[in-house]
């Protein structure tokens, strides 16, 4: 189990850097999503499953829903105002 | 003789500073001195240009360098954030230990007297609920007072346009509806808006609770929403009903808890029928909370995505 929870530790690690690295804002939002998804397991393994479905529930859910709908405005706001077609693979940061 | 130092002050544009210099000139034009050629004009006006040029290449490599030199520190002072925090975190006990602080009279009294005294069989629902059902009060109120706040910003009225003289703000477009996703919506929402319902009742005798069911009711409704358009959704849930259901669940949390305090500060004896441990209808007042608190949750999260998608619920 101890290897587990420091593989997951490790892969936490790794999202919250690449969250800020990567440039492709859709590919943060997903990011974040995997992000919760570990959190979900690290909170099983620590003998806590009310916050593991609470986290599942909000963070995997809801909160991820809330940003693609933010990602959404921001593309229909772009296209409205004729930017170029630079979506191939979904936004870049400016 | 032109004066070249004045020259420098000017913030120019090439062409005003061969005007600027030529004026500068004929002014300073003295007697004794020999009128100046067009040609030594134009020399002193490259040369102040090519002064000027290289003034902004050395600020472009002054920036490029405070760029890099800005990263660098960045990633250093994050590095020595993050060393400085695992350093102290070695300190802490290690989990689940005999010895650690956290095991204390307190967490005895709430592992031994939890099942008889709040009647639930999860004892978190029974802690959060019952013992400190305060601080749960305050979350609820926090989240009402978020949905209150977005509400503010974000409501579009349809005839603010009339009223006030406001431009209609930016909609987004309606999606064409996908069979893909009305089909697997079919299946998915009711099955969502069940288990939704069921973490909630089962709150007190297994994992969940009011939040989780509430965010995963306010999911279900979401995926509805999201797969049959806007004029079947608010059929379902209209800003009046938004509006009744969640204030009327905070007002009955806070009257029946603020009940419960009353009874226990003056000494009152509350003798709720806390039923047997185990059986859905038990647990004293820990069932209606659940029910209370998943209701606002649901309403909440439902706002937050219709206000964000089209400024009204």
């Amino acid at each position: 189990m101890d290897i587990l929870v420091t593989i997951l530790l490790l892969v936490l690690l790794l999202n919250a850097v690449m969250v800020v690295c990567i440039r492709n804002l859709f590919s943060c939002v997903l990011i974040f999503m995997a992000q919760s998804l570990v959190m979900v397991l690290l909170w099983i393994l620590l003998q806590a499953p009310d916050l593991a479905i609470t986290e599942a529930a909000v963070g995997a859910g809801v909160s991820s829903l809330l940003f693609f709908l933010a990602l959404r405005r921001i593309h229909a706001l772009d296209a409205e105002k004729g930017a170029p077609a630079n979506k191939k693979g979904g936004l870049r940061h400016g | 003789m032109a004066d070249l130092r004045r020259l420098f002050s000017l913030n120019s544009n090439d062409s005003s500073l061969d005007e600027a210099l030529k004026r500068d000139l004929e002014e300073d034009q003295h007697p004794e001195d020999s009128p100046l050629s067009a040609r030594e004009v134009s020399m002193h006006a490259s040369a102040i240009r090519r002064e000027e040029a290289s003034m902004q290449r050395r600020e472009e490599k002054a920036w490029v360098l405070s760029r890099r030199a800005y990263q660098v520190l960045s990633v250093l002072t994050a590095l020595i954030i993050i060393s400085v925090l695992l350093l102290n975190i070695l300190d802490l006990p290690l989990f689940g230990e005999a010895d650690n602080p956290t095991n204390n009279e307190v967490s005895a009294r709430y592992l031994e007297y939890g099942l008889e005294e709040g009647g639930a069989v999860n004892l978190v629902a029974d802690v959060i609920l019952d013992y400190r059902a305060f601080d749960t009060l305050g979350e609820s109120n926090v989240l009402f007072a978020a949905a209150c706040t977005v509400i503010l910003l974000l409501r579009r009225f349809s005839d603010a346009e009339q009223v006030h003289g406001m431009p209609e703000p930016l909609l987004l477009e309606e999606a064409p509806s996908d069979p893909l996703l009305m089909a697997a919506a079919r299946l998915l929402v009711p099955v969502l808006l069940l288990f939704g319902c069921c973490i909630i009742l089962n709150g007190h005798l297994g994992p969940g609770g009011g939040f989780a069911g509430g965010a995963v009711l306010g999911s279900g409704l979401i995926l509805y929403l999201n797969a049959f358009g806007d004029q079947r959704a608010s059929r379902v849930l209209t800003f009046r009903s938004f509006r009744i259901l969640s204030a009327s669940a905070l007002m009955f949390y806070a009257l029946s808890k603020a009940f419960s305090f009353f009874c226990g500060a003056n000494g009152i004896p509350l003798d709720l029928p806390l039923g047997t441990p185990g059986s859905i209808l038990s647990a004293g007042l820990i069932l209606p909370l659940n029910m209370a608190v998943g209701l606002v949750v649901c309403c909440t999260v439902y706002a937050f995505f219709t206000l964000f998608r089209k400024g009204e619920i």
